[in-house]
């Protein structure tokens, strides 16, 4: 191969550089940028970011746009359902009633009547409220004696009357009035002769369906009316508002879940930070020095770790005390920090150990970066991924183990609710009022499942493999 | 790996160590002593209480006893249950727990590996999509929230029936197992299922997969030799701490389901300083998750030959 073809001197002239070659087509991003712009698509993380700010506003805000005690009891509405605003008629503060006798009546029968009509025209003598129920009836001159009952079902027949009220003795009482805990329900009052002792068998029952009515003296006591405030009686006026009903002793539900909110997300946020961070510090310390120091520091964790969790959380609980008048918040975070650290620290050290070695770091040092700009630079920001991803899933497990031991009775003492000791006084009375246990435990599934899914989103929008397969 | 597992005990027995002395200077921690629960002491009776139980005695030398007796089995005698030994109570009440546990270890074992196989065969599609919701559920309510609506799903179920046909609470037979072995394990089963399923997916993309289907091999036998088998080895590895998480977290359940377990006796020493029996449930407990772990690592090593035990 001799022959070349024709060359001219133009071949020999050197080349245009062409940088297209190196040419950045898209935009730089920040590792955190990327992982932001990930997170971002990711619904699931995006709706448990919302539920998160949900929850943020519900504690910070809350108690403020909500201004009730939630330490205020209230036994008149002791474990109240959810409900509507409640409209009540303002009525007259109670005057005792005599009930009317009937002179042409006797009132002890001259002779006993085998055989007696039952009571005619049974009706109200004033439109019946929750204040009182007013009876009237046509009195019989047989009779030496009526039975009143009340029942909330329609009687069936002579056994099924219902609540006994009262026995006259008089066959010219013809009135009696019910004050009787007296709820806006519907209730069937029956009334039976008797002749002074025992009843004929006969009854007589009409329906009655009180208004909820309030005097104007319970209103005062009940700080719905203002002392300078005079509403017309017979006026509407709105009762205490509770829209998640209320607990056992008659708090405000929703205001001691927002005093409740403030405990379990206190512990819940705080405690992890701390221990995360302790974890950090003992963790980069042991992984940067390595050899006999990282030997013996990780050995006293493994210790520490191998220690039965919940055991020694009970123990640690009590062991730093609750003094009168403490909420036991405190040594309940102590007794989490003391006990959770070592895993951050592992994590952390395995970590270093694996950054150490890596190539970039080799380079940095070869460019001469000082330890100081190596850890601060490249160490701990190529950490701070998983980190992130650990103290994200460190919230609901210390949710979780706040929870579990108020609700065991070893968390935070009372008044102070938390979720999980509002369960605890929820679960007593789960089948009359489940209102009570399932409040709380949705606000701490909510808040435990938020967190867990911005966990998930979070691994895998920091997960740098995740770039390259998109 | 004879040299190995006794490394591993040697280290574990230094843990136990370490667990008991925790557990010593925690309870000394505590204010007041075991004593300050019988009423109307006099001074004369409250030293000669002290001296029979030892109490008189320096705290480090009390400490140097208590490791003494132990080192012989030994963990005394409780001090608010007359006579009863701290060995006798272990033995009549763990077993309960333990049965407890294994049960609930069992259903959430089989179940996770169940539900995350089917998730991964059906990924993205119908069953997928409920299973995993039902997961984030079991992941997200609270235990004792399970045992209130276990309970109450039992209380509806023997009155539509009209007989009980599961108990509602209390221990004895199978039947009264059931329910609460069950809620005990359902956050585990959660946990576990989508462990499973991510490790299913991902055996489904390994070489090993593709030769076996190059090979010509049945669909089934590549599911049940090849993908299974290898997706369960994740799942075992964190069956360790999740015995040791089930087996100290049935006190909830305990408490719901009026279970006569040693986790009740250990809330009610704690709450009455029985040293004793606080100190012989917990080195008790820590010695058992310690083995747990240690068993687990070894099984481990047996099931995949690619960890070396060293």
């Amino acid at each position: 191969m001799s022959h070349h073809g024709e060359l001219s001197p133009a071949d020999f002239l050197p080349l245009e550089a062409e940088n297209q070659g190196e040419l950045i087509t898209r935009p730089s991003l920040s590792y955190w940028q990327d992982a932001w712009r990930r997170l971002k698509k990711n619904v699931r993380a995006l709706i448990s970011l919302y539920l998160i700010a949900a929850l943020a506003l519900f504690t910070l805000v809350g108690p403020i746009a909500w201004n009730v005690d939630p330490t205020l009891q209230d036994l008149n509405q002791i474990s109240q359902a959810p409900s509507l605003p409640k409209l009540a008629t303002l009525v007259e503060n109670h005057i005792p009633w005599t009930p009317p006798v009937d002179p042409a009546l006797p009132a002890i029968p001259s002779e006993i009547a085998d055989q007696v009509d039952p009571v005619s025209a049974f009706r109200l003598a004033e439109t019946a409220s929750t204040q009182a129920v007013r009876l009237l009836w046509d009195g019989l001159s047989t009779a030496g004696g009526y039975n009143i009952y009340r029942n909330e079902s329609k009687p069936e027949g002579f056994n099924d009357l219902g609540l006994p009220l009262i026995s006259i003795t008089a066959g010219n009482q013809i009135g009696y009035e019910d004050r009787l805990s007296l709820k806006a329900i519907t209730y069937y009052y029956s009334i039976v002769p008797s002749d002074g002792f025992d009843e004929y068998d006969q009854f007589t029952s009409i329906k009655v369906e009180p208004v909820l009515a309030i005097s104007i003296r319970e209103a005062m006591e009940r700080n719905i009316l203002g002392p300078a405030q005079d509403a017309a009686i017979g006026s509407a006026i709105t009762l205490e508002f509770h829209p998640f009903g209320t607990d056992y002793l008659g708090r405000d539900m929703l205001a001691r879940l927002m005093e409740g909110a403030r405990v379990s997300l206190f512990i819940g946020i705080v405690a992890p930070f701390i221990y995360v961070s302790i974890g950090i510090l003992y963790g980069g310390f042991a992984g940067y020095f390595g050899n006999r120091i990282d030997q013996l520091l990780m050995r006293f964790a493994d210790f520490v770790v191998a220690l039965p969790f919940l055991l020694f959380m009970i123990l640690f609980k009590i062991a730093f005390g609750i003094g009168p008048g403490e909420s036991g918040i405190f040594p309940m975070l102590l007794a989490l920090v003391l006990l959770l650290w070592p895993a951050t620290a592992r994590l952390v050290r395995g970590q270093v150990l694996q950054i150490r070695e890596q190539g970039y770091i080799e380079a940095a040092r070869i460019l001469g970066g000082k330890p100081r700009y190596l850890i601060l630079r490249h160490i701990i920001p190529n950490t701070m991924g998983v980190i992130l991803v650990t103290l994200t899933f460190a919230v609901p497990s210390a949710i979780f183990t706040e929870a579990f031991l108020s609700f065991i009775g070893m968390g935070v003492a009372p008044p102070t609710p938390s979720w999980g000791s509002m369960c605890n006084e929820g679960v007593k009375t789960m089948l009359s009022h489940p209102h009570e246990l399932f409040f709380p435990a949705l606000f701490i599934s909510i808040t435990v499942l938020a967190f867990n899914l911005l966990g998930d989103g979070l691994t895998e929008a920091l997960d740098a493999r995740m770039r390259s397969r998109e | 790996m004879l040299s190995y597992i006794t490394k591993r005990l040697v280290a574990g027995l230094i843990t136990v160590w370490f667990i008991a002395t925790a557990t010593f200077i925690a309870m000394h921690l505590v204010p007041g002593d075991p004593l300050m629960n019988q009423k109307a002491v006099s001074a004369e009776i409250r030293l000669n209480l002290e001296r029979k139980y030892g109490l008189d005695k320096p705290v480090v030398e009390q400490y140097f006893i208590f490791l003494g007796n132990m080192l012989t089995g030994d963990f005394g005698i409780s001090y608010t249950q007359q006579n009863r030994k701290v060995n006798d109570i272990i033995k009549d009440h763990f077993p309960v727990s333990a049965t407890l546990g294994i049960l609930a270890i069992f259903f959430a074992t089989l179940g996770g590996i169940l539900w995350g196989a089917i998730t991964a065969v059906y990924k993205n599609r119908l069953p997928d999509i409920i299973i995993m919701f039902l997961v984030i559920l079991g992941i997200s309510v609270p235990s004792f929230v399970f045992a209130a609506l276990g309970q109450l799903l039992l209380v509806n179920l023997n009155q539509l029936v009209g007989q009980s046909v599961l108990p509602v609470a209390g221990w004895g037979t199978f039947s009264h197992m059931l329910m609460p072995s069950m809620v005990l394990g359902l956050s585990t089963m959660a946990l576990l299922t989508r462990l499973m399923r991510s490790s299913m997916l991902d055996v489904v993309n390994e070489d090993y997969i593709k030769t076996a289907k190059a090979k010509g091999l049945s669909p089934l036998r590549i599911f049940f030799r090849h993908q299974l088998r290898n997706a369960i080895l994740p799942v075992i590895t964190v069956l360790g701490p999740q015995i040791a998480a089930i087996t100290t977290g049935g006190f909830v359940v305990e408490l719901v389901f009026a279970i006569p377990g040693l986790g009740r006796y250990f809330v009610q020493a704690v709450q009455q300083l029985d040293y004793t029996v606080i100190m012989g449930t917990t080195v008790f407990y820590g010695s058992f998750l310690v083995l747990m772990v240690i068993l687990v690592d070894i099984v481990y090593g047996f099931i995949d030959p690619r960890v070396r035990l060293q």
